[in-house]
């Protein structure tokens, strides 16, 4: 192939450098010496790119024959074909069918008794007779004109396209003339500095190929991180640089005790249904003495009668309700086994934080997942106030380049009062919701021993939808499961969260 | 959350001002409900059949609108109304009121019979009298019933609402349980009488009473309600009879809730009475009906005294970060229709809780009441003064650095999911034997959630199956927890950090798997042979269906098995349609979180 390019070259060089006008017509110049246009193409931009010739390039269109009409041309016209199969006496269509092949035969047959070159003669079997002596196959020269690039009668060569044995064929055709940088032989060009040019010195009198800024340079081979993770690491930063602490929430499997009862959510509420949570059949429940005794029977009597300035829930509270083992429905249900634990180690201010996976059993769609990731922040200090979780969220989405908040009032079974955190979407340009936050209720808090003057704090979002935002994902399958794209993995950029403001402002 | 539909129109109307979507939404968000959307009855109609509809423009406007969970007293027109009137200064706390009956008649009588105790004990009533309806009151009412059976009743399972032409109707009352077959009646929309066992027959095609059925099916007798004259009053919790059905003519209004749960019968009977009493002859009036219980006791229904209560000023101020007087708190609580005043001691509220409200349990329910109507958004933010340690939890410190390594090493991570089928864990990986070791769902709505993995392997080969077009090699790993059985748990159940990478190209890349294991030991600080480091023991793998015969290995440390990696068995491969092969390792990353790097 470099041979073949090489000939082109020096050939293509030297009719330029012989003719005035350089070559008018790359097609003609490839039929001339029997060159493949694609090469004289190729050759014609590498020597532009060397600046030795330039070129203008215009389409042409020409006829060219079909598979079919190859055919034809080399072996004559099927009615020919047929015409000339006929004996003396005449032959049955189907022996005509065997020597010709079937297509030649049909096609040829119905030309042929177009043309009344041929007729049927009626008996048992019926026979196909010649009707005149002698033909001329036009066909087969058109087919053969074409194919020798010359001239063709157009009203003819339309029959023949329709009989599909040509088609018009466009292509780029190119006018060559004496490039700046002309010359009859082309310098040879290094593409690379090798380590024998360093050692040798012959780098310095060697020319180098110009290199191609529009390609992409070679892929780094390295490995790459998820991206929900990144901005999980990233979230961890933000929970870190405001002091906060990371529970442990390795636990998916929880029981309705931690997960609901302690949480002061009532054993009839709607996200205790077996169509909202999955509960388990192995291990189907947590035997109830693993329970704390004491706490187990502040939480029974703070449902059923209430205490601590409560009335309760007036309704009887089963053990085997508590025990149910479930796949956690929230990390919540580990804030109040840390907040528990805190009472018991006596009281200290504390800041908690989490992000881990939670269960739903919900339908999935391009929003909702039977698993996500749920993060949690909670400030546990005596003297709390509402205007200190506001506070608190300012900063922590400040953190996350969202500036403006609002809140709404809202209902949760564990906090009072409860608010919906909104922020400002400067492109849907409206008030999304991103978040819950609450302060959590006295009939969570002082069953377990935490002092009354104690307010804790909390606030939670999960981690898909800001992801989802961040990196422009609509599909929350295409972000999360095994069927996620390898290459969507691969491609998505680093994450910065914290991305100072003033830096933003000048991007 | 549940959602109320109510006519604009009217909605508007009663709130006496026409609004704005956008003045309305505004209310709404700082009242804490939401509207959801805005439609029409027609365009709901289409939907529900699935086309889509051309707006005319001629339709009434439908608000839907979300009411948090526990404002039973909101789940209809009337009470949103009452509530946002309230709340904008418009109409005073309403007072509800019991009235005798008129011209001197005795008070309505239910006698309650033993032996509803073996199906559904508790019945309660209250009489409307001079009832005004018109179609879209008599639709608001029929909705809130739905609604309430919807959420506070849980479908009816706690209580069951039961309306009716008291005109039609002669009492004394009495609530029963009888055998089925002794139960005769026309039920409601029903021309034909059934007995009750043939009728729960009938509506097992039913498609909206059939959730109901098994409430009592299985039960020896079934509750009813009767009249003097034996006029079947109800079925509870199923339906009504045809006899004493209300229509738009009806004034007087006998309202029953059954129940086995009396505190949630004797609200939702409070929230119907309260909502429709301001249709009564005399606003707001409620007639009493007395309920005599199997032992003769004798309890007026309904119970519409308000609840006092005295809540800390002090305590109101420093939760919400206020300083607010006291006459002040005590306006702000009546805007959310709780009546509040100074108390005595000028240092606390007296508060009366009204029978709608049965959401407030405890002062900081009143307290959240002054921080909505003073304006969650009016509050003054500040920074909370606690110092505290940021401390990260160990494995998840691990994890991290880990992660940043496996990446670093030429591996791509993925996030695959903690619950899958049975064959995909097991089967499929010829590991039936692990289930043993699995936590498993009870109730699975598909097979992709029936059990928690125990192994990282089947969702990298899940990935790989699924990117059969990913350009080789591919190398992929994950870091995440599994789940084991563990009777040292409280709950049964442990959670395990395990970290596993696989590789995949026309060769079995069993050295490059090999080679990931050397390196996570070596950033792990873990030398390879000797006493302190790891060995490779290829028999101990010789039981693990998932790899080829003679190309795997357990991984050794300390004398246990901390993991295993080998050339993924050709069977395995096929099962999750991946082509080519390869090979994975796998290792507890919670043996090491103690090594000092």
């Amino acid at each position: 192939m470099a041979d073949q390019k090489e000939l082109v070259e020096a050939e293509l060089l030297k009719q330029i450098n012989n003719n005035d006008l350089g070559v008018q017509d790359s097609v003609e110049f490839a039929g001339a010496f029997g060159f493949d246009h694609k090469t004289v193409a190729g050759v014609i931009r590498s020597l532009t790119a060397a600046e030795m010739v330039t070129y203008k390039e215009f389409d042409s269109s020409r006829w060219v024959l079909t598979k079919e009409g190859a055919a034809y041309a080399d072996k004559g016209s099927p009615e020919v074909q047929v015409f000339n199969a006929i004996p003396e006496g005449g032959v049955p269509l189907t022996t005509l069918k065997e020597q010709l092949g079937k297509d030649v035969a049909d096609v040829g047959f119905k030309q042929a008794m177009q043309q009344k070159w041929a007729a049927i003669v009626k008996g048992p079997e019926p026979l196909v007779t010649k009707k005149v002596d002698s033909v001329i196959d036009t066909v087969k020269e058109l087919l053969q004109q074409i194919q020798a690039d010359k001239e063709v009668d157009k009203v003819a060569v339309e029959k023949l396209k329709k009989r599909k044995m040509c088609s018009l064929e466009t292509q780029k055709v190119y006018q060559v003339t004496k490039g700046p940088k002309f010359a009859l032989e082309k310098k040879k060009m290094e593409t690379d500095l090798t380590s024998e040019m360093v050692l040798k010195g012959t780098w310095k009198d060697t020319e180098f190929k110009p290199y191609n800024f529009a390609a992409m340079g070679t892929a780094p081979t390295g490995g790459h991180l998820h991206p929900l993770l990144k901005v999980r690491k990233e979230f961890r930063e933000i929970f870190f640089s405001m002091g906060f602490e990371e529970m442990p929430t390795n636990n998916f499997v929880e029981s309705g005790f931690w997960n609901f009862d302690a949480l002061f959510q009532p054993q009839q509420h709607p996200a205790r249904d077996a169509h909202d949570t999955f509960f388990m059949t192995t291990p189907a429940d947590t035997p109830p003495e693993n329970f704390p005794q004491d706490y187990l029977e502040r939480v029974k009597t703070t449902h059923e009668k209430g205490g601590y300035g409560s009335i309760g829930y007036n309704y009887d509270w089963k053990i085997a309700e508590a025990s149910k083992n479930l796949m956690r429905t929230h990390t919540t249900a580990v804030s109040s086994r840390m907040l528990y634990k805190l009472a018991q180690e006596g009281f200290k201010p504390k800041k908690y934080f989490s992000i881990d996976r939670v269960f739903r059993n919900e339908a999935v769609d391009r929003t909702h997942l039977a698993e996500f990731h749920q993060i949690e922040g909670v400030i546990c200090d005596k003297g709390l106030t509402l205007g200190d979780l506001i506070g608190v969220l300012h900063a922590f989405f400040k953190r996350l380049g969202i500036e403006k908040l609002r809140f709404k009032p809202a209902f949760n079974p564990y906090t009072e009062p409860s608010m919906e955190i909104f922020s400002y979407h400067p492109k849907l340009q409206k008030w999304v919701e991103i978040g819950n936050s609450g302060m959590f209720r006295p009939e969570m808090l002082e069953p377990m021993g935490l002092p009354p003057d104690v307010s804790v704090i909390a606030w939670g979002l999960s981690l898909e939808r800001p992801t989802m935002i961040l990196y422009d994902i609509g599909n929350i399958r295409d972000l999360f499961g095994h069927k996620v794209n390898l290459s969507i993995v691969k491609s998505n950029p680093i994450c910065r969260l914290q991305l100072p403001s003033e830096v933003e402002s000048e991007a | 959350m549940p959602t109320v539909n109510v006519g604009r129109d009217l909605l508007f109307e009663a709130l006496g001002k026409e609004y704005t979507e956008e003045e309305f939404e505004e209310l709404c968000f700082e009242y804490g409900i939401e509207l959801d959307e805005v439609t029409s009855e027609k365009q709901m109609a289409s939907r529900m059949a699935g086309k889509e509809c051309d707006d005319d423009g001629d339709e009434e406007v439908i608000y839907k609108i979300d009411i948090p969970a526990n404002r039973y007293d909101m789940l209809c027109l009337e009470g949103i109304a009452n509530a946002l009137n309230v709340f904008l200064g418009r109409t005073p706390v309403p007072k509800y009121r019991l009235v005798e009956p008129p011209n001197g008649q005795p008070r309505q009588r239910m006698v309650v019979k033993p032996e509803t105790m073996l199906v559904r004990p508790f019945v309660v009533c209250a009489v409307l009298r001079g009832v005004k309806f018109d179609q879209a009151r008599y639709n608001s009412f029929i909705d809130l019933q739905d609604k309430l059976h919807q959420n506070l009743c849980r479908r009816r399972t706690l209580v069951a609402i039961g309306t009716h032409d008291l005109s039609t109707l002669q009492g004394p009352f009495s609530y029963e349980a009888r055998v089925p077959e002794d139960i005769e009646f026309v039920p409601l929309k029903q021309t034909q009488s059934f007995n009750a066992r043939d009728l729960m027959e009938h509506y097992k095609s039913d498609l909206k009473l059939r959730a109901f059925l098994p409430i009592i099916e299985k039960s020896l007798v079934y509750p009813v309600i009767y009249d003097a004259k034996g006029t079947v009053l109800s079925l509870p919790p199923i339906i009504n009879g045809s006899h004493s059905a209300i229509n738009l003519n009806t004034q007087d209004v006998f309202i029953e809730c059954t129940a086995t749960d009396l505190n949630k019968a004797s609200i939702t009977l409070n929230t119907v009475v309260t909502m429709f009493s301001m249709y009564s002859k005399e606003p707001f009036t409620v007639e009493p009906v007395e309920v005599e219980d199997a032992l003769g006791n004798v309890n007026v229904y309904p119970k519409l005294d308000s609840r006092a209560l005295s809540v800390e000023l002090d305590y109101i101020n420093s939760r919400i970060g206020t300083n607010l007087d006291a006459a002040t708190a005590a306006k702000l609580l009546s805007k959310m229709c709780l009546s509040g005043a100074v108390g005595k001691d000028g240092k606390s509220i007296d508060v009366l809780v009204p029978p709608t409200r049965s959401d407030i349990l405890h002062p900081c329910d009143v307290m959240e009441d002054v921080a909505i109507a003073y304006g969650y958004n009016n509050i003054v933010e500040r920074v909370p003064s606690t110092v505290t340690e940021a401390r990260a939890l160990p494995i998840n410190h691990l994890t991290d650095l880990l992660r940043s390594d496996i990446a670093m090493a030429g591996f791509t991570e993925v996030l695959t999911w903690i619950l899958g089928s049975i064959q995909d864990n097991f089967e499929f990986v010829n590991r039936p034997d692990d289930l043993k070791k699995a936590a498993q769902i009870s109730n699975a709505k598909t097979i992709d959630f029936q059990v928690v993995r125990t192994s990282l392997i089947p969702g990298l080969l899940k990935t790989l199956g699924s990117n059969k077009d990913a350009p080789l090699p591919v190398k992929i790993f994950e870091i995440s927890d599994c789940v084991e059985l563990d009777t040292t748990k409280d709950v049964g159940a442990r959670n395990i950090r395990r970290v596993a990478g696989l590789a995949c190209g026309t060769t079995s890349s069993f050295e490059v798997v090999h080679g990931l294991l050397d390196r996570i030991m070596e950033v792990l600080g873990v030398p390879f042979g000797g006493d302190a480091g790891y060995s490779l023991d290829p028999t101990g793998a010789n039981e693990d269906g998932a790899f080829f015969p003679g190309r795997a290995a357990n991984i050794m440390w300390k004398g246990k098995k901390v993991g295993s990696f080998g050339v993924v068995h050709p069977e395995v491969l096929t099962r999750f349609g991946i082509i080519n092969p390869c090979s994975v390792v796998e290792v507890d990353l919670e043996n090491f979180l103690a090594m000092p790097l």
